[in-house]
């Protein structure tokens, strides 16, 4: 941590997306006004004091609304990273450290499919499974094992002939001790700068299926549907796409740098 | 020789697999299309002979082939929703996205190299230090929300162009290609922003090599050592990245067409996907898979003609 804390990127990152997470902790518990509340004298208002984003076409406080989209958005990126981990771990751990056929398999899979966009796959994912908020996690999720599987992989191969496993291996400990418990916790600040990645990319990714529609449906929250809707009323309420897009910027940029600073591409 | 034979084989075996898994992936989706073509017309006869019609009850591995061979010959099949050869659904479609994606990978050259030397010759002044914080700026601005700006700004407030208001290519060329200007600015931007990083970063990296010292002993200015010397070197690896990023803009313009109203292949996929017409999302997805793989194997046989070292390790 405190190696990371000397890289500017890494400080930068660590204030935007840290003040970013505090937003949403306290959106979590409480917002100015209530996000649904609708107001038929308060349409299209204008950013003021009293509406830090100004209002939408049904009265809503914006400023309120992108706070509780930023949670959801951020909820749905956190899981479909845990998905893209937990599984990359296991996959990649295993081939990893046993290699073999199903190692070369595997990981010409990986690589085809990292060579792809990802939004494409994303779309026939969605095709497949139907739009809808856990869709586009397990979406996600799948999309982002192949490359959190990589990493892993390469890691565990480069510790799995270090003189401290092979110490572990002499004292008796079995192979998913070894690798679980002793190669497992010396690889987490190469996976630390992924994970960012992830959420990057996972921000991403939720913002423009949700903003095609085949993301997060009606009457859930989020930053993409955030922005389809705003754009209906981009000439008479330009600040609802622009608010929207400037948390989702701020949340990308954040992790980004973040990234960045550990060392990631 | 062998190089380029080998990567050949590659190339081919994986258009194969992509297409059996384009196949199989829309053949696992429950639901009987037959039901949905029919509408109010539905009865089990007219079903069965439908289903007849189309090939349906025939095996997985025959209807795989007879797709594929038609797929081959541009007839990929009947849509579902259109009740149409998907040929004629996707016809002028294409060519939008092609010509969309095009001028934005045109752009992304445009902008990045250019921008990623200035920085590499700056580096370490007030210009780089600007530079670069704007530059990570523009890599996370997701590019429908700069399509959007750009809709409000140059199309709303300025009237530069009509949102909306796309000519096609039939009736006039430069009219179709100027309404495409933005959105292809939309896609570009953020990548040529990652470009240009990495060309920076290639380039300060050749500048510690020992051939930079050579070169700066002889008296060579921090310019003509970067323009003769180092610029070739550091751009082997923006090559291969900008001939993969084509990938990116394509699917860039998948987004970026519902932005600005364009009708090209990205708002046909979602239609299709939306109305479950699997024949033409299928026929999409492999088209975008194809242009994918064959601009890695163009990537790959690039950066081993101006790099022959590749071909040997």
């Amino acid at each position: 941590m405190k190696q990371y804390l000397k890289d500017k990127n890494f400080r930068a990152g660590l204030l935007i997306t840290g003040i970013m997470l505090c937003v949403i902790l306290i959106g979590l518990l409480w917002t100015p006004y209530d996000p649904n509340a609708m107001s038929g004298s308060e349409k299209l208002l204008k950013p003021s004091a009293a509406h830090l984003f100004g209002t939408d076409n049904f009265g809503r406080d914006i400023f309120s609304r992108v706070i509780q989209g930023a949670g959801a958005t951020f909820l749905i990126a956190a899981a479909a990273v845990a998905i893209g981990l937990v599984i990359g771990l296991i996959i990649g751990g295993l081939t990893g450290y046993y290699g073999g056929v199903l190692d070369e398999i595997l990981m010409r899979i990986s690589d085809t499919i990292l060579a792809f966009p990802s939004i494409l796959l994303a779309l026939v994912m969605i095709a497949i499974l139907g739009k809808g908020k856990y869709n586009i996690i397990i979406a996600l999720g799948i999309l982002f094992i192949p490359s959190f599987a990589r990493i892993v992989r390469s890691e565990v191969a480069k510790q799995k002939n270090t003189d401290y496993v092979r110490n572990a291996r002499l004292m008796g400990a079995s192979n998913m001790r070894i690798l679980f418990l002793h190669i497992m916790p010396n690889i987490v600040p190469v996976l630390l700068s992924s994970v960012a990645i992830g959420f990057n990319n996972a921000v991403l990714s939720e913002a423009s299926m949700s903003y095609l529609g085949v993301g997060v449906q009606p009457p859930d929250p989020s930053l993409g549907r955030l922005l389809s809707e705003a754009q209906g009323y981009l000439f008479q309420a330009p600040w609802y796409a622009i608010c929207t897009g400037l948390a989702i910027i701020l949340l990308i940029l954040g992790f980004g740098l973040l990234s960045e600073g550990m060392g990631g591409e | 020789m062998t190089y380029v034979l080998k990567k050949t084989g590659v190339l081919i075996i994986s258009l194969i697999l992509i297409s059996l898994l384009a196949f199989l992936a829309f053949q696992i989706i429950p639901g009987d299309p037959t039901t949905k073509i029919l509408g109010t017309d539905y009865t089990p006869e007219r079903a069965e002979a439908l289903r007849e019609q189309l090939g349906l009850n025939d095996p997985l591995p025959a209807r795989y082939l007879s797709w594929l061979k038609g797929l081959l010959q541009g007839d990929p099949g009947i849509s579902y929703s259109y009740f149409m050869p998907v040929k004629e659904v996707m016809s002028g479609k294409i060519q939008v996205t092609a010509a969309l994606s095009l001028l934005s990978w045109v752009l992304v050259m445009l902008f990045s190299i250019p921008l990623g030397i200035l920085l590499a010759r700056f580096e370490g002044g007030h210009f780089e230090r600007a530079g670069i914080v704007l530059n990570q700026v523009f890599m996370a601005v997701p590019p429908f929300f700069l399509g959007m700006l750009f809709t409000y700004l140059f199309g709303l407030v300025l009237h530069w162009f009509m949102p909306g208001g796309y000519i096609p290519f039939s009736q006039s060329v430069p009219g179709a290609l100027g309404y495409m200007f933005f959105p292809a600015l939309a896609i570009a931007i953020p990548k040529a922003a990652k470009t240009a990083k990495l060309l920076r970063s290639s380039i300060l990296n050749e500048m510690n090599k020992d051939y930079v010292r050579t070169a700066y002993s002889r008296g060579n200015s921090r310019w003509a050592v970067l323009r003769d010397h180092v610029l070739r070197n550091a751009m082997l690896p923006v090559i291969t990245y900008l001939a993969m990023s084509l990938a990116d803009t394509v699917a860039g313009s998948i987004i970026v067409e519902q932005v600005f109203a364009l009708p090209g292949l990205g708002r046909l996929l979602l239609s299709a996907i939306g109305n479950r017409d699997f024949p033409v999302a299928q026929c999409i997805v492999v088209i975008i898979a194809f242009v994918v793989v064959f601009m890695n194997y163009l990537a790959d046989i690039i950066t081993q003609y101006v790099d022959p070292r590749v071909r040997l390790s």
